[in-house]
């Protein structure tokens, strides 16, 4: 398989947020800002790259019937490793993401992908895998949560345009979230499908 | 902290619903939420094994990981807990009682990766509420998010005879009706 294609894929033709539709949770819980969105999406591509090789490398260990929860251990250390460096190096954008954190856990995108991905691929393509599609993660995140920003509180990545007065607070509020994540869907099936 | 029940049950189910104010358990509230006897089962479900794993959850946390200093450790057991507390279920619902288990069945295994039970174990904690405190958070959490459920798919129910235009049809849609409902849920802020 071409590399390179690897990557693009999970990046447009699979990406998790627009086109497969995974990860709604954090998509709309820690979108309020920019930083806050591009924050949660790299923690998710760590924890997806390195829980994409893990399992890559002991899939042939692993009988078959206890493959879940097996994996689950595997996602849920490497979590509990970010959720500890988080805390140690960036404690304001820990605090901000919160919960959203653990729940990374649970967040379908990882399980999903070392269940389709990982368990059949070997160590570097699921090493690229986990690169493509926690880049499309992250680049949908920082998207939202850039126009949920600018529109609600009238600042580009935490530089205030001295507008904020003018601004709908509701887009930094819960329904902006959903209504900001509708229409940029919408927006992403219009030009896939040019 | 010092609550009393009655803001506890009210900031869960209303103000502070799980779905629109919280945006947990987002996936299945889009994927089960077409029609509005499965949203009921559903909720059913998830009511059950929230309310359960969030007893076993607390004792955990009280009576394994805090005597043992090892608090680091609540994701992995806290996710594994509850995967097996699913399965448990499951096996124990299908030898007692089959038309429960006829009725809930389908739902069970979509609940381990339903970030609301997770969430809700975890912010139990981070509350620090007491045993009791924590059952009637999560029962009236999991109620929000049934009440959530059955309102979307009334509406949906609607939206699908209606000419949606081709590019909002599905998630976008869906999206877009959740948020004038988060904001009609805005209305409930300062409640407690």
């Amino acid at each position: 398989m071409n590399k390179f294609k690897i990557i693009t894929d999970g990046i447009l033709k699979n990406n998790p947020t627009f086109v497969l539709v995974l990860g709604m949770c954090p998509t709309l819980g820690t979108t309020t800002s920019a930083i806050n969105g591009m924050g949660m999406g790299v923690a998710t591509m760590a924890v997806l790259i390195m829980s994409n090789m893990v399992i890559s490398l002991i899939k042939n260990l692993i009988p078959d019937k206890v493959r879940i929860p097996a994996f689950i251990v595997v996602i849920a250390s490497f979590v509990t490793i970010i959720e500890m460096l988080m805390q140690a190096y960036v404690p304001s954008l820990y605090a901000a993401l919160g919960v959203f954190i653990p729940l990374i856990v649970v967040n379908c995108i990882i399980l999903g992908r070392a269940e389709a991905f990982a368990s059949k691929h070997g160590v570097f393509d699921s090493l690229l895998d986990g690169i493509g599609i926690g880049l499309g993660f992250t680049i949908a995140l920082t998207i939202v949560g850039a126009v949920r920003e600018l529109l609600g509180s009238g600042a580009v990545f935490g530089y205030s345009l001295g507008i904020a007065d003018y601004m709908p607070l509701v887009f930094v509020l819960a329904p902006g979230a959903f209504l900001v994540l509708g229409y940029l869907m919408v927006l992403f099936n219009k030009l896939a499908k040019r | 902290m010092e609550l009393s029940y009655f803001a506890i049950i009210i900031g869960a189910i209303f103000v502070n619903n799980v779905v629109f104010a919280q945006f947990l358990g987002i996936c299945p509230f889009l994927g089960v939420s077409s029609k509005v006897d499965t949203s009921l089962g559903m909720g059913a479900a998830v009511t059950f094994v929230m309310a359960l794993s969030s007893i076993v959850a607390w004792l955990i946390q009280e009576y394994i990981l805090v005597p043992l200093s090892i608090e680091y450790m609540q994701t992995i057991v806290f996710i594994l807990v509850i995967a097996a507390l699913v399965q448990m279920v499951e096996i124990v619902l299908k030898k007692v009682s089959p038309a429960l288990y006829q009725a809930l069945g389908i739902f069970l295994p979509l609940i381990t990766t339903n970030c609301a039970v997770l969430g809700v174990a975890i912010l139990m904690i981070q509350k620090e509420f007491d045993l009791l405190q924590s059952f009637a958070y999560s029962v009236s959490t999991a109620l929000g998010f049934a009440l959530a459920l059955v309102l979307f798919a009334g509406i949906r129910e609607r939206l699908e005879l209606d000419g949606v235009p081709a590019a909002l049809k599905g998630v976008p849609i869906a999206l877009i009706t959740a948020a004038i409902l988060a904001m009609a849920f805005m209305g409930f802020s300062g409640l407690v």
